[in-house]
């Protein structure tokens, strides 16, 4: 099973034939040594992708990087008020009591605990373990499962 | 060739590594922590003090924000040379880039901050 992703220059045009968008060729050979070109095709519209469960899992990846990414200061915020004294530590036990600090309580948890399992997977398939279609989308539906377990019991055991 | 001068390392190979070896880091603190907090009864201030305040949880903190610096890093300026391109918010996406990045140095610096004058008040 090889590893390696193709990578083409062709772009595809409105009627469905492809045009050339690399270096000039002369019998399949390029003939220019700079092959790094500013204009390559990207496609990172978001809106125009289709979204299989494996997108899905990956983009979770990312949107809860960026929660526990602002998240830190909330917990940074929490555990200062805490260490501070017994009578901070109450003020910051009261606080995750309240609606919203139950809330950021919650939502950190769950991030962390995706960010974390969704980070294993991405370890694993490092070692291509399960970087096949059917593997990438049984691993995708597996960190959500785990996630929501792993989630569901500490944050009854925490609580 | 692009100059990466706002990536990591400036090395996509070197910024892959650090990713997941501050990721093994942060994944055993995170460990570490849950079983604390899971494991104390009457969780109070001074548990909580006797707990961080032990040098070795004090460097062990130390070296997880310092994980969390570079591993934040490498992956908020991921998502910004995805998502701040010219395709996506047009032709000043250089500067608004430069701008979240700017953004995501400060905060960075501050959280830093923060957790070491947390973890070494003792």
């Amino acid at each position: 099973m090889p590893h390696t992703q193709r990578v083409t220059l062709d772009r595809v045009t409105a009627d469905g034939s492809s045009v050339w968008q690399g270096p000039p060729r002369l019998f399949g050979l390029n003939l220019e040594t700079e092959v790094m070109k500013t204009d390559r095709p990207v496609n990172l519209n978001l809106f125009a992708m289709s979204w299989p469960i494996m997108a899905i899992a990956s983009i979770t990846h990312r949107i809860t990087g960026v929660v526990l990414f602002v998240g830190v200061a909330f917990a940074l915020y929490a555990l200062d008020l805490a260490m501070s004294s017994p009578a901070g530590f109450a003020e910051a036990a009261a606080l995750v009591r309240e609606p919203f600090g139950m809330l950021v309580f919650f939502g950190l948890l769950l991030a962390l605990v995706y960010h974390v399992v969704a980070g294993i997977k991405h370890l694993l398939l490092d070692f291509h373990h399960g970087d096949t279609l059917e593997g990438a989308r049984m691993g995708a539906i597996l960190t959500i499962v785990v996630t929501i377990v792993v989630t569901a019991v500490l944050g009854v055991m925490l609580w | 060739m692009v100059t990466q001068v706002l990536s990591l390392t400036r090395s996509g190979l070197a910024d892959f590594v650090v990713q997941r070896a501050t990721a093994f880091i942060l994944t055993a603190y995170t460990l570490c922590v849950l079983g604390f907090f899971l494991s104390s009864d009457n969780l109070d201030h001074g548990a909580l003090v006797a707990f961080f305040g032990t040098t070795t949880m004090q460097w062990f903190s130390t070296l997880a924000a310092l994980s969390t610096v570079a591993h934040a890093w490498i992956g908020m300026w991921t998502i910004g040379t995805d998502y701040l391109r010219p395709a996506h918010v047009g032709g000043g996406a250089t500067v608004i880039r430069f701008a979240y990045q700017a953004v995501c140095l400060l905060a960075l610096f501050v959280y830093i901050l923060w957790a070491l004058s947390i973890i070494w008040q003792f």
